[in-house]
């Protein structure tokens, strides 16, 4: 059973008498463990099929199913369910909550899947080792560099144990070691832990860390392609 | 959702993020209840005293006093024509069954003379009977006695007041000589404190003579008519109106009052002065708390401000936590919680504050403050409702935002 499973998938938005499709009859599918980067231009859909695998926004039609779920027709409550035991975010700008620990940060998907607090706590912190900020727990995002930010947004993202990341341009606001780094730890956290990466990025270098690429253009999938496994 | 406990910790976890501004907001709160609290325990306090002033005077005291005067189409007013008469104080006194003691009592302000200084005061006539009438106790000496009465002794019994103005703070006045209009009188005890009386006058600034030398000495001559009013206590507080009535019937009766004639003499009782004076009282606190209770309001509003700029402020904390799974009406309840936590500090330490307010006021001016428990109640759940009420809209504004525009706002 694929993980996510898209057909003719459109998300139209009418301004007025104008409609303009985001999103064009989309099929797709990803399966569980794949690592897959979508580019495309600004204006090519990608943000919208973000947002729509990410439980945010509601196609317009089409069928949408995540982890076997049929998702189109659920509410906000059950969306809301559904992203926190699924997804885990990671976004450019990080959005970690200013003035809070990096610990109390990475709780925060917990808190809403009402997992105990002495777990939370346990649970936070194995997720800030595995990204490698045990050491900076009770750090104020502010105290934190860019690179440990997006850590421990990372963190955040994998301590509900979701099948599934969302990454969209994680490394935007990074320079090229640091998102390097970055990138070495979504592939390990695919390949170690199974999880699937969905990553968006306008960058071909950072898109070439995933087994697979997707590029959109005008609200539909124009290229499709699997990198070859290397035996290294 | 997630559980209430959850929610009040992760509000309290927002609002320990910006000290400052949740200080600020709960000041208007703060003020608004401290103010409420303030102007009700002044008001209470106020009415209080005077109820126990007045009834210090005597629960089941009723005051007779004789009719006005009607010449030359001009009323004066009440007991300023004598219609009491000694006949009728013995009357009361022997045939009423609800009536335990009467006394008259005549007043005059003269100047009193010691050995050594003189002072102004009131010299009032009475007799023995007024003192457990009025429910007043002799803390020196002996009180007079029905011979002193009979003979027009010229014993007398003064307050403290007189005792210090004459004799010193800590002197034993008993056996001491006093003179009024050039008469000399011998103390024979002095009265119990008494204090302010309802209007503010002192009650210890006062000598007491037996009404029958105060007629012959001092003021009056003899005459039919008693010189001034007649104090009576009833047998208990509760038959208060049975004495009343009985008085009046029999008053009528030997004043010989057609039925359509009105009274010439009236019968009030102390506790229908109480009520008139204490409802008075009342009205100016319903006054001054119902401005206070605005400034409660306006804090009211100011929670609501900074609750409506915090969810602009915010609203990518609120994209973030509605991202990670949290339910709109986890937003809901963050929010609401938020406002509802900073109203009711705000009201705990307005109740605090409000009360050592009062408690200066108090210390400072002397005035007797009264903390009401109900009082302190109803200021913590209107604080209560006041959070809820202006926290509502925005933690509703904060609930309906859509994830996506909220995680792109800058």
């Amino acid at each position: 059973m694929a993980l996510i499973e898209l057909q003719q998938v459109s998300r139209i938005y009418r301004s007025g008498d104008t409609e303009f499709a985001a999103l064009d009859q989309v099929d797709l599918q990803i399966d569980h463990g794949e690592f897959i980067a979508v580019t495309g231009s600004s204006g090519s859909g990608k943000s919208t099929l973000m947002n729509i695998i990410g439980c945010l926004d509601r196609p317009t039609s089409g069928v949408f199913k995540l982890n076997g779920r049929e998702a189109i027709n659920l509410s906000r409550v059950e969306l809301a369910q559904l992203r926190n035991k699924t997804i885990g975010f990671v976004f450019q700008s990080f959005n970690l909550l200013a003035r809070t620990a990096a610990v109390d940060n990475v709780e925060l998907p917990l808190i809403y899947a009402k997992i105990p607090a002495a777990e939370r706590h346990k649970r936070a912190a194995e997720a800030l080792d595995r990204v490698g900020l045990g050491h900076r727990r009770d750090h104020l995002p502010s105290q934190l560099s860019g690179g440990q930010q997006q850590r421990v947004a990372i963190a955040r993202a994998i301590v509900s144990r979701p099948p599934l990341i969302l990454a969209d341009e994680p490394t935007g606001n990074l320079d090229t070691t640091t998102s390097f780094e970055i990138m070495k730890l979504l592939t390990e956290l695919c390949r170690d832990q199974g999880i699937t990466v969905v990553l968006v990025t306008h960058e071909q270098d950072i898109a070439d860390f995933a087994k697979r690429q997707l590029v959109l253009r005008d609200g539909k999938i124009i290229r499709d392609e699997r990198k070859s496994e290397k035996a290294t | 959702m997630i559980s209430m406990s959850e929610t009040l910790r992760v509000g309290m976890q927002a609002l320990g993020r910006n000290k400052m501004r949740a200080a600020l907001t709960a000041l208007g709160i703060i003020i608004g209840v401290a103010a409420v609290i303030c102007m009700v325990a002044i008001g209470e306090g106020a009415q209080q005293r005077v109820r126990t002033q007045i009834e210090g005077a005597g629960t089941n005291v009723l005051m007779i006093m004789s009719g006005s005067s009607v010449g030359g189409g001009m009323r004066g007013g009440m007991g300023s024509q004598p219609t009491l008469t000694w006949e009728d104080l013995r009357a009361i006194q022997t045939e009423m069954p609800n009536v335990r003691a009467a006394s008259p009592q005549a007043r005059t302000m003269t100047q009193v003379v010691s050995d050594s200084t003189t002072w102004t005061t009131t010299v009032y006539g009475v007799t023995p009977e007024f003192f457990p009438i009025r429910n007043w106790n002799i803390v020196r000496g002996s009180s007079l006695t029905a011979s002193d009465q009979a003979g027009a002794a010229k014993n007398l019994l003064i307050g403290q007041t007189v005792a210090e103005k004459l004799f010193g703070a800590n002197s034993d006045p008993v056996g001491q000589i006093i003179r009024i209009r050039n008469a000399p009188y011998t103390v024979v005890g002095v009265l119990d404190k008494k204090g302010q009386a309802g209007m503010g006058q002192d009650q210890d600034d006062a000598v007491f003579v037996p009404i029958s030398a105060y007629q012959s000495r001092v003021q009056g001559g003899l005459s039919k008519f008693i010189p001034g009013m007649i104090y009576v206590s009833a047998v208990s507080s509760d038959r208060i109106d049975d004495a009343k009535r009985e008085i009046e019937n029999l008053l009528r009766t030997r004043h010989r009052l057609d039925i359509e004639q009105e009274n010439d003499f009236s019968v009030i009782s102390m506790s229908e002065m109480t009520g008139t004076l204490t409802s008075a009282m009342g009205t100016m606190t319903a006054l001054l708390s119902s401005i206070a209770l605005v400034s409660l309001i306006v804090g009211g509003i100011g929670v609501m401000n900074i609750m409506l700029v915090s969810v602009t402020e915010r609203t990518r904390e609120i994209g973030i936590r509605m991202a990670v799974g949290a339910q709109p009406g986890d937003i809901l309840a963050q929010f609401l919680v938020e406002a509802l936590v900073l109203a009711i500090i705000g009201g705990i330490i307005g109740v605090l504050l409000g009360w050592g307010v009062a408690a200066l006021v108090a210390k400072s001016f002397g005035w007797t403050t009264v903390i009401r428990t109900d009082i302190v109640l109803l200021a913590l759940a209107v604080s209560g409702l006041v959070g809820v009420i202006f926290g509502i809209y925005p933690a509703r504004k904060a609930s309906l935002l859509d994830p996506i525009d909220a995680l792109r706002y800058e």
